[in-house]
Formats: structure tokens, C-alpha cells, sequence
């Protein structure tokens, strides 16, 4: 049933991605010179299938779509999914080094200011926490690069190559989602604490640091861990900004070159993919609730 | 108010004095006031180009002067009376956009909710396409599609977000039909529309109102990304993001046109976010974990 709701959401999201790209200008317009004949353009136009009415230019798309055919980039001379699929996997490296890092920061941050709740460091935690919302994505990853590859000049601003070029546009992308995930291990580990077998184990005398960090969290981390999917939705979709700031060869800076271009199939492509990925992560998530908890098991 | 013959009163008066986001709001009285006012306050003319005094540094900084206290940009246009003159954007999207996505968001949601059935599965698998795209994804292919501008970003605003009221009111009806005053209003041989109207409407305007403030702080943050991309507002016109976005090929040589266009960013947001959170608590305790 879910799975199915999902591939709902998918056909629905492409029909919306091709109602979207479709209302925008004409795209010979940009492909063909300026001083080209009218009779050119209706060639073109033809020769593209944009001719044809939206209804069964959709259903074209929809069936090769599914072949994974979307037609070959306008601008590139390549399959469309080819073009996406090549940069496929510097997205996903960057969207699991951010997961990674917002993940371990908001742990460590989210238990330590459990643990001192309401010591300096959990109101620092807090202040922190309000202006890490306040701040776009974009402008921290452009302090970044102001602060770390201008003034000090010790990290990378651009490109992928080694390790280092990972640092910057990884934080920044994780950057959005710490604050949320930190509250949300603070007030599991806070419940945590307060459960009986904390109390008996405290009360046996176990270190406080295994007490902590080995059967308190064990506990604590589950509402994360089982949102991890969202999470990692949440960074495909702030890809689109964060790789053309760090000019980072992924998936979300091809769409967003391919949209100043009105380069149609790598727009489709791109966005549907990233669509899949989100829904399937998402739906991921309902899946594992109930093997990860067994206290919540998905009820429909 | 200082009167000796309630101190009960006094001390309440007081705690509610402390409790109220002063710092809050009075950046929003700023950036709503400078929007309001605009090129009445401005040093200079927010468009003039100056060529001589391109990249002139804060005042307080060597070579700064108070005539442009926050410095100048590429084209020697005063950073100041941009910022003021974004403020004007930001408040005219803002004013647009969530009235009109919370308008449609809560009458989808409140239909969804009171009629049920169908009409409920319709709307509601709609919301669930629409949360399947990402949302920044839809905004690009619609500002891309549309002609960019302010109408366009107010559009792609309301198309996003509309989904986000819409879920919350149809689960907050859902929770109210059961009461009994619907059911008497019902009985009574009210209308669908009036009940809804008359009987749920009030009842979620407090949680209306409480999105609303919420929304703002993430609609000022979506509009300065749209425009940094360049797909919302256009030159020239002025926006925080778009500051931003001219300024981003000069942030090896001048850190200003890159840090304080955004910090009028943040300082909008955090005092949006504070007094959201403060109504929240206020009005709408129950809502701890938006």
C-alpha cells in the first residue's frame, strides 16, 4: 500500500516537472540562431515532438521515462540520463558525508546538553541552535569560503578532488539539519534518563560514561536514526544550491545550469531522479519504523 | 501600574513585560519600517552607480567614510540604502505570499477535513505529490518557467508552501468535528460553508496565525535563494539575495558585500523565528514541536 502511494507520488511529481518545464518559452528560440527562418524553427519544433499536443507529448516522455530514455540533452549532444547519472554520484557523496556530519554533531551536542541540562553549555546549545536557523544555507557556505579559503586559505573553495575539497560544502549542506536533529536527541535522551533502567543501572553503580554513551544512547539515537531517511532527502534537495555555490560537479548544479539553458531532458531527468530518491527515502523510512522500534509499528 | 494596592497585578504585569519579545520586535519594526519608508531614509539613491567609489570598505575600517557607513559594491552603489531598499522586497513578498498560501492552505485543509471521503483523498494525495518534489527542485522549474520577478517568487512561495497549512488545518479539523458545538450547529441546519466558516474558523486561527509567523522567517530565506540563483527578483529591483548573488565573484577582495547583506538576512530571521516562537507559546502551546 505504501509502496504504491509512493509510486503515486512519483508519476504525479514527473506530470508536475513536465507541466513546468512546458510553460516556459520556446526553447528553438535558444537552440537556433537568431537570424534563423521561421520554416527552421517549425522543423526543429517537430524534430523535438514540441509540435505535438502536451497530453501525448507527456505520454511520449512518460514511456520512454520509464525506459530511462529522456531524450538527449539539447545542449550536450548526450542522453539526458547519462548526463545525470555521471554526476549521480558526487551528489550522493556529499549528501552522506553532510548526513554524516550533521548526524555525529547533533549526537554529540544533543547528549551532552541533555546531560548538563541547564548548564552554560546547554544554553550555548540553544543560542547556537536559534541562529543556525536563521542563517540560508547559501550565505554560511559563503562565509565558509569568505572565512577558510580566503582569509585563512587552508581549506578549498572549489572543485573535488581530494579529501579536503569535501569539508566545506559537506558542513554547509549538513549545516540546515544539525539544529533540528540536535533538539530532537536532547529531548529522546532527556525521556531516556529518566526511564527506570537508567535509574537502576545508575543506581548499580555503571560508570557514567558507559551509562551515557552506551545505554543511554543506545535508546536515544532511535528517533534519529529512524528520520536518517528524511535527512537525506532533505540534503538532495539542498544540493541544488550548495553544489553551485562550492561549483561541485553534481547532479543538483547540472539541473540548475540546465535550467538557465532550458535544457529540457536534463531538467526532467534530473529532477525526477532526485524525486525518486526523495519519495523512496521517505518511504523507506515508514518501512523501518517497526525493525528498528518495535515499540512503533507502522498502523494503517 | 506601580500602584501598592495590587502588587499581585504589578508582579504579573511585570513578568509579562519580561516575557515579551522586545528584541524581536523591534528588528521587525525595523525592517518593516524601513520597507514602509524606504527611499525616505536611504543616504543615497539605492540604484546610483559611482564607479570612482567602487568597493569603498564599512567606516570603520581604513579608507571608510560615514557618507557610506556600510561601504560600497562593485559599481560603487551604497550598501546601506540596498539593504534598506531589500527590506521593501522582502516585506512585499512576505505580505503576499503567506496570506495567500495560508488562505489556500487552511480552506484546502478545512475542506479536506470537514467533507471527508473523496474530496479529502483527492486534495490530500495532491499534498503528498507535491511534498514528493523537493521543494527548492519545483521553485527552480517554476521560477525558471515564469518569468522571474517578484510575482514570481510570491507564486512559487504560495505553490510551495500552501501544502504545509493545508496538512496542519485538515488534522486540526479533523479533531474539532467531533465536538459537540459542530455537531449542535449541524443539528441547527447550518450550511457546510458557514459551519466552516463560523465554527471552525475561529477555532484554527490562532494556529493560523501562528504558521504565518513561522513561515516568514523561511520565506525570507527561500526568496534570498531564488534570487541568488537568479531566478527571483531582477535587477532593478533589489534584494538581499540578489546582493548576495552580484557580490559573490568579489569575495576574495571586498568581505562586506558578501557579509552584511546576509547578516540583514539572519537578523530578519532570528527575530521572525523569536517572535513565532513566542506567539507559538503563547497562543498555541500544543504546537511545542513545529
Amino acid at each position: 500500500m505504501r509502496v504504491l502511494q509512493g509510486i503515486v507520488c512519483v508519476i504525479g511529481a514527473s506530470v508536475i516537472i513536465f507541466i513546468a518545464s512546458r510553460v516556459s518559452g520556446d526553447v528553438t528560440l535558444l537552440l537556433l540562431p537568431p537570424d534563423a527562418q521561421p520554416e527552421q524553427h517549425e522543423i526543429m519544433r517537430r524534430e523535438l515532438g514540441l509540435d505535438k499536443p502536451y497530453v501525448v507529448q507527456y505520454l511520449i516522455f512518460a514511456s520512454k521515462a520509464v525506459r530511462g530514455d529522456f531524450g538527449n540533452s539539447y545542449r550536450w549532444q548526450m542522453p539526458a540520463l547519462q548526463l545525470v547519472l555521471e554526476r549521480l554520484p558526487a551528489t550522493i557523496q556529499l549528501a552522506v558525508c553532510a548526513l554524516i556530519f550533521s548526524v555525529m554533531t547533533a549526537l554529540f551536542f544533543g547528549v551532552l546538553s541533555a546531560v548538563y541540562q541547564g548548564s552554560w553549555f546547554d544554553n550555548f546549545g540553544k543560542i547556537f541552535a536559534l541562529l543556525g536557523q536563521a542563517m540560508p544555507g547559501f550565505w554560511v557556505g559563503l562565509m565558509f569560503i569568505l572565512f577558510f579559503a580566503v582569509k585563512l586559505g587552508i581549506l578549498p573553495a572549489f572543485g573535488r578532488e581530494g579529501y579536503e575539497h569535501f569539508i566545506l560544502p559537506a558542513i554547509t549542506l549538513g549545516w540546515y539539519s544539525v539544529a533540528a536533529q540536535t533538539r530532537m536527541v536532547r529531548s529522546a535522551m532527556l525521556d531516556v534518563l529518566d526511564s527506570d533502567y537508567i535509574q537502576t543501572a545508575r543506581a548499580v553503580g555503571v560508570p557514567k560514561k558507559i551509562l551515557i554513551w552506551k545505554y543511554a544512547l543506545r535508546n536515544a539515537a532511535v528517533p534519529l536514526v529512524t528520520m536518517l531517511g528524511v535527512y537525506f532527502a532533505a540534503m538532495l534537495g539542498g544540493s541544488f544550491i550548495i553544489e553551485t555555490i562550492f561549483a561541485w560537479p553534481g547532479v543538483g548544479r547540472t539541473v540548475v545550469d540546465a535550467i538557465f539553458a532550458r535544457d529540457y531532458p536534463v531538467v526532467q531527468a534530473g529532477v525526477l531522479f532526485t524525486s525518486i530518491f526523495y519519495v523512496f527515502s521517505n518511504l523507506l523510512v515508514d518501512l523501518t519504523y517497526g525493525l528498528i522500534d518495535p515499540r512503533i509499528r507502522y498502523v494503517r | 501600574m506601580t500602584s501598592q494596592s495590587a502588587p499581585a497585578r504589578n508582579k504579573s504585569s511585570i513578568r509579562w513585560m519580561l516575557r515579551f519579545p522586545w528584541i524581536p520586535m523591534i528588528i521587525l519594526f525595523m525592517v518593516f519600517s524601513s520597507a514602509l519608508l524606504g527611499p525616505i531614509i536611504t543616504p543615497h539613491k539605492h540604484g546610483a552607480l559611482n564607479l570612482g567609489l567602487a568597493m569603498k570598505p564599512p567606516f570603520w575600517q581604513e579608507n571608510g567614510s560615514m557618507s557610506y557607513p556600510l561601504g560600497t559594491d562593485n559599481m560603487g552603489r551604497d550598501i546601506l540604502s540596498r539593504i534598506i531598499m531589500g527590506a521593501r522586497i522582502t516585506a512585499i513578498v512576505a505580505l503576499w505570499a503567506i496570506p495567500f498560501s495560508g488562505a489556500i492552505g487552511a480552506l484546502m485543509g478545512m475542506i479536506a477535513g470537514y467533507f471527508g471521503g473523496k474530496i479529502d483523498m483527492l486534495i490530500m494525495r495532491l499534498v503528498d505529490i507535491q511534498m514528493s518534489v523537493p521543494s527548492l527542485a519545483l521553485a527552480l522549474i517554476l521560477a525558471a518557467s515564469l518569468k522571474p520577478g517578484v510575482a514570481t517568487v510570491i507564486i512559487v512561495i504560495v505553490v510551495t508552501y500552501w501544502t504545509w497549512y493545508a496538512r496542519i488545518v485538515r488534522g486540526e479539523v479533523l479533531s474539532l468535528k467531533e465536538r459537540d458545538f459542530i455537531a449542535l450547529a449541524r443539528v441547527a441546519g447550518c450550511s457546510a460553508w458557514s459551519i466552516l466558516l463560523k465554527h471552525f474558523l475561529p477555532n484554527i486561527f490562532n494556529t493560523l496565525l501562528v504558521l504565518a509567523t513561522l513561515q516568514l522567517g523561511s520565506v525570507i530565506t527561500y526568496e534570498a535563494s531564488l534570487s541568488f540563483l537568479g531566478l527571483g527578483i531582477q535587477p532593478p529591483d533589489v534584494s538581499w539575495g540578489l546582493m548576495l548573488a552580484d557580490a559573490r565573484p568579489y569575495i576574495t577582495v571586498a568581505w562586506w558585500v558578501i557579509a552584511l547583506p546576509g547578516l540583514a538576512i539572519v537578523i530578519t530571521c532570528l527575530g521572525s523565528n523569536l517572535f513565532g516562537d513566542w506567539l507559538r507559546d503563547t497562543l498555541d502551546p500544543k504546537r511545542r514541536q513545529l
